[in-house]
């Protein structure tokens, strides 16, 4: 989404555009002065200056500044305390390709944000396909599926906590519904552990696909749907021709946010299985892995070099994801202007 | 994936009501509709109504019947976590970071939003990717150096070191929400304005201000919702117990009651009310803002 805003704005201004950011920041002292026309260019780029000046000192001095240092401390073996000074070139990188536990750690990221498109996109397109008709209550309902999205991850962390270890909530109404045989250790036993986790994840990220789809099914014209009644198209025809095609672009998107969260995910694992069960349940993520080999021992060099390789894969992974499947949105976009 | 594992028995029931519905895209919904929603309802707010409930029974209830109702029902958990002076402490601890985040994040995303949208300048367009750049840094990649910097600005264990990451890790968010809705002010309203004599500041809070507001309460209740339910960062930056916001409370509080399961669950339950009150009062403004964003 970001993408077509940023083309927005290119094709909007000038093309000498991308040279001096800075000048906002800088020149946030000079005086501002009311005039009642429009004044003197300098009142203008005091204006400028005033109004992004604190956003931009912010936004660097909190987002930018501290991504460049984790690049920067990358480099070094370092404690965390004075300034870094022994400087190491790549070795915490080969450590952390030659460490089998990133290895599992990088594993489990894949399987997770395979498992997250693969399970929540058709469910959540089957659940947006039913709230999407006529029904008493729909806006309650939508209220209702979006709450565990609202929920805090400590909250659903423990909570499922509770109802899931051996003799809690879960395995008695497992019992009651007469598939008691089927319990195990859902936290601890590394063969279910990764599919316990699954199931939180679904459980609490599904309501916000759903939301997503179903506000995309309702930016679908209702005139191509009496337009296929006419023509005799069926429920299923027109499901499959009109709305899972037009639905495309917000699948796509959503993808994406599911992709980048799946890479990302570090609250849920680290609340539910603490600090060091992770890596022997089978759900340590490449975060917990930098937390854990990061700040928790010490090793501040170290834990930035594991975020810059977590951020190189999210980028390259974005960076295709946008090149080959979001840039189809932007072609047939052209497609359907020329037809019109 | 959990719907189709937990509620194992509804789903064989869903097929034949498909093939009852067909060609009825915009037509009624039948009775089957309801239960499948009903089930999927019941699937997204039953582990929450098990913590609310679970507040509400003793631990040998919990004991002899995990998963069932509260008999008697029972208040004294939620009196004592609301007799308790650090659930509090930790509820104003996070209510002071989130309406500080909120307000930093609405004055400041506003003011840059408006310049971005409106304003004809060299750079804009860079300035404009220097933000939406913000949204390929989640805040796990700079988390380290952030909690460094934090200790040298002296802001550790305090909630301005919270509030003024979170306000900078929600900028990007926010400009790209706000920046087509103050573009689509239209041009007119600015030049009818300079005709009566308002400058472009004077547009901009006279105008420009007002009729952001829809957008602005939807950017407003992101910002709050993901600093109420913030947790790397606390982590990160509050060590002491009387500095936690409610997520590590939460934790901190079922780590050391953790034979206490109902008191936690009270506990979970009563931090995480305001969040859910505040969701459910602007529901629509977060549905419609969402859809903006990503249509946008």
């Amino acid at each position: 989404m970001s993408d077509s805003l940023g083309e927005n704005t290119l094709t909007t201004t000038s093309p000498e555009g991308p040279s001096r950011t800075g000048d906002g920041a800088t020149t946030a002292s000079s005086p501002v002065r009311r005039t009642r026309r429009r004044g003197p260019d300098w009142v203008k780029r005091g204006e400028i200056a005033l109004l992004t000046g604190p956003a931009v000192i912010i936004f660097v001095t909190f987002v930018i500044f501290p991504v460049v240092m984790a690049a920067y401390y990358g480099f070094f073996r370092w404690k965390g305390f004075g300034p870094p000074t022994d400087f190491v070139g790549l070795d915490n990188y080969l450590a952390i390709f030659r460490d089998t536990t990133f290895h599992d750690a990088l594993m489990h990221n894949g399987f997770i944000l395979v498992m997250s498109l693969v399970l929540q996109g058709p469910a959540a397109i089957a659940i947006a396909l039913l709230l999407n008709q006529r029904m008493r209550g729909r806006s309650l309902v939508r209220v209702l599926i979006f709450v565990p999205y609202v929920v805090s991850e400590v909250i659903v962390g423990t909570g499922w906590s509770l109802m899931l270890r051996s003799g809690g909530a879960f395995d008695a109404i497992l019992e009651r519904i007469g598939l008691g045989g089927l319990s195990v250790d859902w936290l601890a036993d590394p063969d279910f552990a990764i599919w316990t986790l699954m199931m939180i994840i679904t459980w609490k990220y599904i309501g916000f696909a759903v939301i997503l789809i179903l506000a995309g099914l309702q930016s679908i014209p209702s005139e191509l749907f009496e337009a296929a009644a006419i023509d005799g198209a069926s429920y299923w025809q027109m499901q499959r021709r009109i709305t899972l095609p037009l639905l495309g672009p917000t699948i796509r998107i959503w993808a994406f946010l599911s992709i980048i969260g799946s890479l990302q995910l570090f609250d849920l694992v680290y609340i539910i299985w603490g600090q060091y069960v992770s890596a022997t349940a089978g759900t340590s993520t490449m975060a917990t892995y930098m937390v854990l080999n990061g700040r928790l021992a010490g090793n501040y060099g170290f834990g930035n070099a594991v975020a810059v390789v977590l951020f190189l894969i999210s980028l390259v992974i974005a960076l295709i994801y946008q090149r080959y499947v979001l840039r189809r949105d932007t072609e047939g976009a052209i497609t359907e202007g020329k037809k019109r | 994936m959990s719907a189709s594992a937990v509620a194992a028995p509804p789903l064989p029931a869903d097929r034949p009501s498909r093939r009852k519905r067909d060609g009825a895209r915009l037509g009624r919904s039948g009775p089957m509709t309801y239960v499948i929603a009903f089930f999927f309802v019941g699937l997204c707010i039953g582990p929450v109504g098990y913590i609310i409930l679970g507040g509400f029974r003793d631990n040998s209830q919990i004991i002899r019947s995990p998963a069932g109702l509260p008999d008697p029902w029972n208040i004294g958990n939620y009196s004592s976590v609301l007799q308790s002076e650090i659930f509090w402490r930790q509820m104003s601890n996070s209510a002071i970071s989130a309406v500080f985040t909120t307000l930093g994040v609405v004055v400041l995303g506003v003011m840059a939003s408006y310049v971005l949208a409106r304003y004809d300048f060299r750079g804009r367009t860079a300035l404009y990717s220097l933000f939406a750049a913000g949204l390929m840094f989640p805040m796990t990649v700079a988390i380290t150096p952030l909690y460094i910097l934090i200790r040298e600005l002296g802001l550790m264990n305090s909630l301005a070191g919270i509030i003024l990451p979170q306000i900078a890790f929600a900028l990007p968010v926010t400009i790209i929400i706000l920046v087509p809705f103050l573009r689509a002010i239209p041009k007119e309203l600015e030049e009818a304005a300079a005709i009566d004599g308002a400058g472009r500041l004077g547009f901009f809070f006279r105008m420009v201000v007002p009729l952001s507001l829809p957008g602005v309460i939807t950017v407003g209740i992101l910002a709050f919702i993901a600093s109420w339910n913030s947790y790397m960062l606390p982590l990160f930056i509050l060590n002491n117990e009387m500095s936690y916001t409610l997520p590590l409370g939460v934790q901190a509080f079922a780590a050391q009651y953790s034979v206490d399961t109902a008191r936690v669950l009270a506990f979970t339950s009563l931090s995480m009310i305001p969040a859910l009150i505040f969701f459910s009062l602007f529901e629509r403004r977060i549905v419609g803002g969402l859809t903006g964003a990503v249509k946008g």
